[in-house]
């Protein structure tokens, strides 16, 4: 017998009332979600799928409408609800779990308190049978301890166990369905896979129907079943997500993946492809299919109406005027994994542009105690960067990869100046920097070693024009003559692909990806001779990032520029690093050529990271290595091996001891570890592919 | 790479003009906006039109026609002296539409001057900055004002300095506060890459970007300034007589309150609604800079 799906939403369109007029945030969904399902909802930002979320549980906020539509769960339809009832059913009946961990905790509660509310609020429950549940569902998600976490304040949490917390908190009420709005985006990428196991095991126990939403390609194939994508404001493609990730039938989706950069494919084998354009704001949607300006199969029909969504294959849905041809003649084949020994030719003869000897990098922490004021407590410090040596070598890329808290970002800014280490000593075109803030460096060595910065809105000033901020680099360090500065200025411009309109454009009129074209521009106008990107494309959307990562790449090929990305993201540090140093709590724990590090031997750290990634290809095998933990405070780093706190390899007491000593595995590929060179040669490869 | 192509050119004086069309837009969008704005243009229209609205000066007496109510001659009727009181409020309107700004734009530049090294550097110079601001602001405004002026006799220029030390602190310290936040910005950041030096950066980088909360708040002290320079005249410690001024006619004139109120009410109901105009303006470009957040 055909089973009722359990959330059923049909052609639901929202606006928003802005000061303009109303925008159409939303112009057509239709799904259904069936018991126990999960549907993952992908989309870049600004698609509308948060909206879509919201809009489920009545959250649209004084100036968000529903249009049209209709929305059906369990057999009711919500418009048609009062506020009453749909009190009753959120928290019991509908549950979500949001995006940042830390706003959606009340941080003057403790977290028993807020759990008892969720159960409170629904249920009729003697107190100690709230508690006792309280603690079940803190068990249910692998929390340690959970009697002491109830007495906790959520600040006294870190981020996967606060968001572990809400998830709890969540399913406290069993609810039917949960919705879940990029719960790990702002989590660790070795946080984020084990939280993805839990939400896998806690939908297989409780059966519960699940509408998952992420920008991550990779993530929504751990998670899913079916798979949507949308883009702005419709949704494009509904089908399973084998069906997805193997025969998609909308140009979009092919897109997106082609323009990932794959964290198994060795370097140089893969070429990205970004997707030309920009998503339409909502005011200038073009008349027929909203994709055709930027779509490569787009003929002329395509323009002339909008499709509407159709099943073109059993169960498989598209919104697109060709896709019965895609039926026949398939957008896109997953390619087999080629193989590559991609070596880097070191030159011999010349020295590195910058060198940099065992850096330390401390910020005081500030006292909070009365004992300080008399001056009897010691003074702690963050040990943000402790201790990293490295060179570079003239028009060569080292990626520095980590997750939060490893200290790249401090070493990015004490290279260039913005900090000043505690100890150490840095070398830069054979020039000492060490104790140089960049007020005091000259200013021929300020203009060769320039940033690229991660927050592309915070990287423009937001009252000058896009071309007065790149004339005043140009200016400032007299690259050329005061009459040649409008012409060099255009010429950057269209180095970054933007063209010489866009001089007299305010920040505010650019898309993320353009500020950040700007950024580079600005960054390369003095002609450097080195460039550190700290995660320029992480604040971007996925069809952005592979548009400036292959113009980071073009300008490293064009300008010969030196470069250190920083990122936490290993496919994108992989696509485009000659070396890489994997740095953990403010150390180095590896470092080699790009391909010697992507493949055994490893640091156990390593491994746990490239493990965690979440790759796009629901057919994949991976290898789970979880660490147990989270990430030690800097201020307290653990004695010894700063990773042993959770390592799964752990030798014994020589790690809590003693510093690990460097293991030459080849000319180039240093780890530091205790283990024996020969049991890191047999740590296993994390991906087995099939065939 | 596409890019968006279908952008025509226009010249950037053109971009500047149309930039400049939205920010005044803003003001129309709100109707407390337009409200406040056209009763303090009423008042801007009165003081500067002043000696063709009224055939008689602010200083003429008449010892014939003392205190006496609104006639055909005296619109508002005659003062104590038998001055006329339209031509009292006419001509005091330029006094306070003039001291007001100046003296909130001199508490402007003394706030700037502390408020940003404090933000921008932190450390001893922000406590050092700090602790200044809190010793002025220990004083309860009127007081200050008071000492001020007794200290150094009431002339328009003192009443300025005294008005503009009273609102220094407030002025700073919002700068200040925008300067911890603008200056963890990678602009920022970029513009020290650059080399430019600090006293650059604050004025270049950091101060314009702090214009949407300053400019209201600093419409919102002119208000309050026209209110203090009224309070002070009817203390008797504003300007000195005869220079007309609504508070001093207030302080004059309490004393025949009885016989003739007219006086007193005019001044009154002037400083009142000078006073509600600007802070309608400015609230009413608050909450249309708020409104869409």
């Amino acid at each position: 017998m055909k089973e009722d799906p359990i959330l059923s939403v049909q052609n639901l369109a929202i606006a928003y009332k802005t000061r303009k007029g109303y925008i159409q945030a939303v112009r057509d969904v239709s799904f259904e979600i069936m018991p126990g399902e999960n549907l993952g909802l992908v989309g870049e930002s600004g698609c509308g799928k948060s909206t879509v979320a919201y809009s489920l549980v009545g959250f649209l906020g004084r100036n968000g409408r529903i249009t049209n539509g209709r929305i059906i769960f369990k057999g009711q339809d919500m418009q048609s609800l009062d506020e009453k009832t749909l009190r009753k059913l959120r928290g019991a009946h509908i549950a979500m779990v949001y995006q940042e961990p830390m706003s959606s905790l009340n941080p003057t509660m403790r977290i028993g308190r807020q759990l008892a509310e969720a159960l409170a609020a629904h249920t009729d429950l003697p107190a100690e049978e709230i508690r006792q549940r309280c603690i079940k569902a803190l068990q249910d998600v692998y929390m340690p301890e959970p009697e002491s976490i109830l007495a906790r304040y959520p600040h006294q949490l870190s981020g996967g166990q606060q968001q572990r917390v809400c998830i709890a908190m969540a399913m406290l009420n069993q609810p039917e369905l949960l919705i879940m709005d990029e719960p790990t985006t702002a989590l660790d990428v070795t946080v984020e896979a084990a939280v993805l196991d839990l939400v896998a095991e806690l939908q297989e126990k409780f059966r519960t129907a699940t509408l998952y939403i992420s920008h991550n390609l990779g993530v929504i194939a751990r998670v899913a079943d079916k798979v949507g994508v949308m883009y702005a404001g419709e949704l494009v493609e509904l089908a399973s997500t084998e069906q997805i990730y193997t025969h998609p039938l909308h140009p979009y989706t092919v897109g997106l993946m082609r323009c990932l950069p794959d964290v198994d494919a060795p370097r140089g084998t893969r070429e990205l492809h970004p997707i030309p354009g920009r998503v339409p704001s909502p005011a200038e949607v073009p008349a027929g299919c909203i994709f055709a300006p930027r779509c490569e199969y787009a003929v002329p029909e395509c323009s002339a109406g909008r499709p509407s969504f159709q099943e073109i294959a059993p169960g498989h849905f598209a919104r697109c005027w060709r896709a019965r041809e895609w039926l026949e003649n398939p957008l896109w084949t997953k390619k087999p994994a080629k193989s590559s020994t991609y070596v880097c030719a070191k030159p011999e003869s010349e020295e590195p542009i910058l060198k940099v000897e065992d850096v330390r990098t401390y910020y005081p922490v500030p006292f909070t105690t009365v004992r300080s004021l008399i001056g009897l407590e010691k003074r702690r410090y963050v040990h943000a960067v402790d201790g990293v040596s490295l060179s570079v070598d003239c028009g060569y890329t080292l990626g520095i990869v980590g997750e939060s808290g490893c200290g790249k970002s401090s070493l990015a800014r004490t290279i260039v100046g913005l900090e000043t280490p505690t100890g150490g000593k840095m070398e830069f075109l054979g020039i000492d920097i060490s104790d140089e803030p960049v007020e005091r460096r000259r200013r021929e060595v300020i203009r060769h070693l320039q940033m690229v910065f991660q927050n592309p809105d915070g990287t423009l000033n937001p009252s000058y024009t896009v071309g007065d901020q790149i004339a005043m680099s140009l200016k400032r360090f007299r690259v050329v003559p005061a009459n040649e500065v409008y012409g060099r200025v255009v010429q950057l411009l269209e180095a970054v692909k933007l063209n010489e309109t866009y001089y007299h454009r305010l920040p505010r009129q650019l898309s993320g990806g353009e500020k950040q074209r700007v950024g580079i521009a600005r960054a390369i106008a003095s002609n450097p001779k080195m460039v550190i990107c700290d995660e320029p494309v992480s604040a971007l959307d996925v069809s952005v990032q592979a548009a400036v990562l292959m113009l980071l790449q073009e300008i490293q090929q064009q300008f010969q520029t030196a470069m250190i990305l920083i990122s936490h993201d290993l496919s994108s540090v992989r696509f485009f690093s000659d070396y890489v140093a994997v740095m953990y709590l403010g150390k180095i724990v590896e470092y080699g050529q790009v391909e010697e590090i992507f493949s055994p031997p490893s640091h156990p750290y390593t491994a746990a990271l490239l493990a965690a990634v979440p790759r796009p290809d629901p057919t994949l095998k991976q290898e789970f290595v979880r660490l147990s933990g989270e990430i030690p405070s800097p201020v307290n780093p653990p004695a010894g091996c700063r990773f042993h706190t959770r390592c799964p390899y752990k030798l014994g007491e020589i790690c809590e001891r003693e510093e690990p000593p460097a293991r030459r595995m080849s000319m180039d590929h240093v780890i530091y570890c205790h283990l024996p060179a020969d049991t890191l040669q047999a740590i296993h490869p994390v991906i087995r592919r099939s065939a | 790479m596409a890019v968006d192509s279908t952008m025509i050119r226009i010249t950037p004086a053109q971009l500047r003009w149309r930039r400049f069309k939205e920010s005044v837009g803003l003001i129309f969008a709100s109707p407390t906006a337009v409200l406040g704005l056209v009763i303090v243009l009423i008042w801007v229209f009165i003081a500067a039109f002043a000696p063709y609205l009224t055939h008689y000066t602010p200083y003429e007496q008449d010892y014939k026609n003392i205190n006496k109510g609104p006639s055909a001659q005296h619109i508002l009727g005659t003062d104590h002296l038998g001055r006329d009181v339209w031509a009292r409020v006419a001509f005091g309107a330029r006094t306070i539409l003039l001291l007001a700004p100046i003296s909130v734009g001199v508490a402007f530049l003394l706030g700037m001057v502390l408020g940003l090294p404090a933000g921008y550097f932190g450390g001893w110079v922000d406590e050092l900055v700090m602790r200044i601001l809190d010793s002025i602001m220990a004083f309860p405004t009127i007081l200050l004002y008071m000492i001020i002026i007794s200290a150094v006799g009431a002339s328009p220029v003192n009443v300025v300095i005294a008005i503009a030390i009273g609102g220094a602190p407030g002025i700073a310290r919002l700068i200040r506060a925008l300067t911890l936040d603008i200056r963890t910005r990678e602009y920022v950041a970029a513009a020290r890459l650059r080399g430019d030096r600090p006293v650059q950066i604050m004025f270049r980088e950091i101060l314009p970007n702090c214009r949407g909360p300053l400019i209201v708040d600093l419409l919102l002290r002119i208000g309050y300034a026209a209110f203090y320079i009224g309070t002070l005249g009817f203390l008797g410690l504003g300007l000195p007589p005869p220079t007309p001024d609504w508070g001093g006619m207030v302080q004059e004139g309490h004393k025949f309150m009885t016989t003739n109120v007219w006086p007193v009410l005019s001044a009154t109901v002037a400083i009142v609604t000078l006073v509600v105009g600007l802070n309608l303006f400015a609230d009413g470009l608050r909450e249309e800079t708020m409104r869409y957040q």
